[in-house]
């Protein structure tokens, strides 16, 4: 089982290499990518010295070009591809079907994950995919239940990828437009959901209020702590009650399903947080990567010591953890 | 210009469906989409029930399409979509790539639905390869990407190929979760859920904590707060949408249809100030752009 971990600045990346990441993805310094954020990701001569940082150690690169190309920006994501192949990317992780068309079409012999910015999330779609454009590997969104993960990876054929660990996005990926319907960006049309150029904080009477394009997303009390607003993380009001209406601050945490996960198959676990620092990256990625091998010594056995799940809330959003889908309850 | 009826993307009584389809054969509009596409647990109407209704309808002259699921998860999910994919006549219209594998592994015509995310003329034209005979656009694209696509399409030839739907009235289905927030706002488990849904004709509004209007709750679906209404930007329309949907709600959705058939050269203007139309403008979709 291979671990993919994020990273979005070469400190990050070589935090993941030195603790044990068996690959590490990035994206280039524009919106082909989902985390388009300022002092975020690669371009040019870093991007080159990324590939060989972690071609020397043995270590493989996915560069992710996961938003939907521009009816007048095709050129940017043709562009991006080539960038990609031409400073040694081993896989790219790509969800518009005309990337997909092209980069199978110039580089047949190239590795392509299907991003999960496409959604995939039944037997059916994941053929489409394979067939179409000879993916190896799919992502799965995060909306699937651990029972349908099993499912799928005992119908398909085709390398399953799953996120482990890091913010929680509840909505099926690629397909959530409520942070253009807020504040007219979205993923799929910037690369980044509740972008922070439409993030304000304010201290009132009533609380620290946070805003996204003016929208009151939540209000804090002393006591309380104040979370990025995410606008599907929100306090909001239905029919009198005031209450976390779709999900609260919290981060996706499936230690405890490794077992499960390495028992059906699944190809790689996956490390959210390309915006995260490098001391997120060099913490989460010592912990999974002493997990995945005690796992992988003694499933039978394996429980995740209480210093890991500690550690990775620590770093986590809200300082909480969930299972998220995967854990039926919580749907 | 033509106006479509979207499906329904609430789950209503059974009674209430075939009353509302009854009216809706004696309206206007000349494509009806049907079909479940929001939870598979909303099983007033069975898979025959809808095809009976959907041949039904065409009788009576209207173009019909049978819309299916936007989230597939459960294999029994996949096998509902392959009964109506097998249905022989009747022409579907795909919300997940899974339909558009079982569509084209047949050889048959589809229009790619609005959950389906294609974004620029390129994505188009696989589409159009796979055999799309008609596109809906995403819901939070503009006018103008929309004409940056088409004269895209122009360029690669294919401009004639398809037809183009916009959604022009209704709740915008703006994103898909594997959590029931209907449920969740009456404190139940999804896998408990006792139906509730059938308790909201038009959803569940949510508001922020300052009152304003932002989600309405559907089940799995999160739409917006306020209803799109694209009716005061008809006029603008023309050589570009061939197709106008009006996303049915449990009131006066067949008045809206004939105010836009009056106003579809802006000739009467609609007062639409509690409404939203702010991404065919390029801006918030949350936002009313006034002329």
């Amino acid at each position: 089982m291979e671990l993919l971990c994020p990273a979005g600045s070469m400190p990050a990346l070589k935090k993941a290499v030195a603790e044990g990441a068996d690959a590490v993805y990035i994206g280039l310094k524009d919106d082909t990518n989902a985390r388009h954020f300022a002092g975020l990701n690669f371009t040019g001569d870093k991007l080159s010295k990324a590939a060989d940082y972690l071609h020397q150690h043995g270590k493989k690169l996915h560069i992710a070009i996961n938003t939907f190309a521009h009816p007048d920006g095709w050129r940017r994501w043709q562009y991006a591809v080539d960038t990609a192949v031409d400073n040694g990317a081993d896989t790219l992780i790509l969800a518009d079907l005309a990337v997909l068309e092209y980069a199978c079409d110039t580089y047949p012999q190239l590795d392509l994950h299907l991003s999960v910015q496409a959604s995939a999330t039944n037997t059916a779609a994941i053929n489409f995919y394979q067939q179409q454009f000879n993916v190896s590997r799919v992502v799965l969104p995060r909306v699937l239940s651990i029972h349908q993960v099993k499912q799928l990876a005992r119908q398909t054929m085709v390398e399953l990828e799953v996120f482990a660990y890091g913010s929680l996005c509840i909505m099926a990926e690629g397909r959530c437009y409520l942070s253009s319907y807020m504040t007219g960006e979205s993923p799929n049309t910037a690369g980044a959901c509740s972008p922070a150029s439409f993030v304000r904080w304010q201290e009132t009477g009533q609380g620290l209020e946070s805003r996204l394009n003016d929208v009151l997303i939540d209000r804090y009390q002393p006591h309380e702590n104040a979370g990025y607003p995410t606008l599907c993380k929100g306090r909001f009001e239905v029919e009198g009650n005031v209450y976390h209406a779709l999900e609260e601050p919290t981060s996706l945490n499936t230690l405890d399903l490794l077992p499960e996960l390495m028992q059906c198959g699944i190809s790689a676990v996956k490390i959210e947080g390309r915006q995260r620092s490098p001391a997120y990256v060099e913490q989460v990625t010592r912990i999974w990567r002493q997990a995945i091998d005690a796992c992988a010594r003694d499933s039978g056995n394996f429980n995740p010591q209480p210093t890991w799940n500690q550690g990775l809330e620590a770093v986590s959003e809200g300082s909480q953890t969930s299972l998220g889908a995967y854990h039926r309850k919580w749907q | 210009m033509q106006y479509s009826l979207g499906p329904i993307l609430y789950f209503w009584p059974k009674n209430q469906v075939e009353e509302f389809y009854q009216q809706a054969m004696q309206s206007s509009a000349d494509v009806i989409y049907l079909g479940e596409t929001v939870c598979s647990k909303r099983r007033e109407l069975k898979t025959k029930d809808w095809l009976a209704l959907a041949r039904e309808l065409a009788g009576k002259g209207k173009q019909v399409v049978l819309s299916t699921m936007a989230l597939l998860e459960a294999p029994s999910e996949v096998k509902t979509l392959q009964s109506y994919c097998d249905n022989g006549d009747i022409l579907i219209e795909a919300n997940d790539v899974g339909a558009i594998q079982l569509l084209s592994e047949q050889g048959k015509p589809f229009v790619a639905g609005p959950a389906i995310n294609c974004y620029s003329q390129h994505s188009l034209h696989r589409l159009l390869k796979l055999g799309m005979q008609r596109w809906v656009m995403p819901v939070e694209l503009s006018r103008d990407w929309l004409e940056k696509i088409l004269n895209g399409c122009d360029e690669l030839g294919i401009r004639n190929q398809f037809e183009v739907e916009v959604f022009g009235y209704g709740y915008l289905p703006l994103a898909y979760s594997a959590r029931c927030f209907t449920a969740r706002s009456e404190n139940r488990p999804k896998d408990q859920c006792e139906l509730c849904c059938i308790n909201y004709p038009n959803g569940r509004l949510t508001r922020s904590q300052e009152g304003q209007e932002l989600f309405v709750l559907n089940g799995i679906q999160t739409q917006s707060g306020q209803c799109y209404n694209l009716i005061n930007d008809l006029a603008g329309m023309h050589n570009l949408v061939d197709v106008v949907r009006l996303s049915p709600l449990s009131a006066d959705t067949l008045d809206w249809l004939e105010k836009f058939r009056e106003n579809e050269n802006g000739q009467y203007p609609q007062i639409v100030e509690r409404d939203c139309n702010g991404y065919w403008h390029s801006i918030a979709g949350m936002s009313l752009a006034t002329p």
